[in-house]
């Protein structure tokens, strides 16, 4: 268990390695630049500007001073919010995503999952068939329509909670929900077709063979199993949804860290663009090991050695 | 019984049609998302009103007789626009999807069919382009170096073959060992001829049910770029943009919400449908 997550902490070197690598050239090598929208200053001002942040280097020499920099956990100055650093700008919006993907990640696992198995349960039925509907309008219906029509409803027309802002209980009801929806389908479409599966499964027959009762079966036994699934999907979803979503932030002015990404890239704010991919990056890769290592709790044929 | 076995043998193909054609929801799905799509086509051609011809008299005017979708903050006729956005949102949707189908099925037939290093080699490029954070990617792209529609193209079609080509691969792995392809090799075919004549045919089931897939989650990729208001630039629109314009304006005008909002989401529902549909007709197996 110890050597495969440090095995596995090995094999997520390279990736991070490239994935700053793809970003830092991808940024640096396009057009326009952090002092562009500024008054037109005097070329020696802007001499100054640039050597100030080390931009006056050759690209290769930036590269390894910034790798230089992270490896002592120095994301560098924001180059926009010019008091800010990256670092104090991450630790602000972070915990804003974090309560907003967490409630919208809870509510999704407990409303899909449980959804999703009683539907199983009762294949075919009319709430089968309801469920599987919803679900699909939550698929196909994206957060960003999702979002405005809920705004529109509950927040303009009918005036129950509301239309933006963070900070009170009211405020983080419509942005949860919409964050929540499309998750919520996943799960209860997922869910549904691995209780299927599970219910045709041989330690079921076996279970309803020795006269337990449905409802002790489904708990004690199948639910489990089902779970599995699910369990793998949580891991990159709960990555992408607590690191804040671009969407969401924007519809109801929340102050996470979502909002940085575009604004930060329309601002040409090398550092806390960088910022922003390097820890989400580092936040999925961290999910998907803790959803492997978690694996075998669920699965006791999964075993890491 | 002895009636039965002399019936003409059915294809699979036949199978999965018959299949297909029971499915409600999937048939349903195919005739609205035709009807949109000739509407896309035909109504910009045939419009009363220019994609950007101002109303002077109508600014942000709701339905009427004159204007069946009422019109923007611009007085620019909502109906007209709609089927203009509807084009490009259809079209970028398709195109991306050929390209990611053609990398991934090129992609994962080679890795799938020439095995050992190779095939190490390609599918652990696959692995590592999977870990990269691709929205961020494309967003990236798209503010750097201009708005640009082929571009934009491009970038989703780049970033969604991956799935394709990790498909295509697992099923080429297990057709290769089939015996109308070690036929095929006694009989002298060269390896990219076994490729392109016998694997690649038997891989269409598959292919055509991702792609179908695919195709919703581009039209949402592309939707959501020009929601952030990265993707199709003015005087162009899509579904993308006028949603992000309706939800803009959606206080004193809500009509420029609801109808571009109804459009996409009919759109991704329908194909969707299909995708499911085509996936149950081709494979039997319960999902």
């Amino acid at each position: 268990m110890f050597s495969y997550t440090l095995r596995r902490l090995a094999g997520a070197v390279p990736t991070v390695f490239v994935i700053i690598a793809i970003a830092f050239f991808m940024i640096r090598l396009a057009p326009g630049g952090p002092f562009d929208q500024e008054r037109s200053v005097p070329a020696e001002i802007q001499a100054n500007l640039e050597r100030a942040y080390h931009l006056d280097e050759p690209l290769t020499t930036q590269f390894l001073r910034y790798l230089g920099n992270i490896l002592t956990g120095d994301f560098g100055p924001s180059f926009r919010y010019k008091d800010f650093t990256v670092t104090e700008l991450l630790a602000d919006g972070f915990p804003v995503s974090l309560k907003l993907g967490l409630a919208a990640m809870v509510i999704a696992l407990i409303v899909g999952f449980a959804a999703g198995a009683y539907a199983a349960l009762r294949r075919n039925s009319a709430f089968d068939a309801a469920t599987m509907t919803l679900a699909m309008t939550g698929i196909a219906v994206p957060n960003f329509v999702v979002a405005p029509l809920l705004t529109l409803t509950l927040g303009v027309w009918l005036a129950l909670l509301p239309v933006g802002g963070w900070g009170s209980f009211d405020q983080a009801i419509l942005p949860v929900v919409a964050l929540a929806m499309p998750e919520i389908a996943y799960i209860a479409r997922l869910t549904r077709g691995s209780m299927l599966e599970v219910l045709r499964a041989d330690f079921v027959r076996t279970a309803r063979a020795k006269g337990l009762s449905e409802r002790a079966m489904v708990l004690r036994h199948a639910l489990q199993a089902a779970a599995l699934p699910v369990l793998s999907f949580l891991g990159p979803t709960t990555a992408a949804v607590i690191t804040g979503s671009v969407v969401i932030e924007q519809i109801f002015g929340i102050p996470g860290i979502g909002r940085h990404f575009v604004q930060g890239a329309l601002n040409r704010d090398y550092t806390l663009v960088m910022g922003v991919v390097i820890f989400y990056a580092v936040v999925i890769i961290a999910f998907n090991l803790l959803v492997d290592l978690l694996y075998p709790l669920f699965d006791p044929r999964v075993r890491h050695d | 019984m002895i009636e039965a076995l002399a019936a003409p043998p059915r294809s699979p193909w036949r199978d999965a049609g018959v299949r297909l054609l029971r499915n409600r929801a999937a048939i349903v799905s195919c005739v609205v998302l035709a009807m949109i799509a000739a509407a896309c086509a035909l109504v910009p051609s045939f419009a009363q009103w220019p994609l950007d011809a101002v109303d002077w008299s109508a600014i942000q005017a709701p339905p009427s007789a004159e204007h069946w979708f009422g019109t923007d903050g611009n007085g620019r006729d909502l109906f007209v626009r709609i089927f203009y956005g509807g084009r490009i949102s259809l079209t970028l949707g398709l195109a991306a999807t050929l390209v990611a189908v053609i990398i991934g099925v090129a992609w994962g037939a080679t890795a799938g069919y020439a095995g050992g290093a190779v095939d190490g080699l390609m599918m652990r490029a696959v692995d590592v382009l999977y870990a990269l954070p691709f929205m961020f990617f494309v967003i990236l792209l798209m503010v750097f170096f201009g708005r640009d529609m082929v571009l934009m193209f491009i970038a989703l079609g780049a970033v969604s073959w991956l799935d394709m080509a990790r498909i295509v691969r697992g099923q080429t792995l297990t057709l290769k060992r089939r015996e109308f392809v070690r036929a095929a090799h006694a009989m002298g075919a060269r390896p990219t001829a076994v490729v392109v004549r016998h694997i690649v045919p038997n891989l269409l089931g598959p292919v055509a049910v991702f792609a179908t897939l695919t195709v919703p989650r581009v039209i949402l990729f592309e939707s959501l770029l020009s929601f952030l208001g990265l993707g199709v630039q003015e005087p162009m629109t899509s579904w993308g943009v006028l949603i992000s314009e309706g939800a803009s304006a959606m206080e004193s005008a809500p009509w420029m919400l609801l109808f571009p909002a109804v459009f996409l989401a009919t759109t991704l529902f329908a194909l969707n449908f299909i995708g499911d549909g085509l996936r149950d007709a081709l494979d039997p197996r319960d999902h």
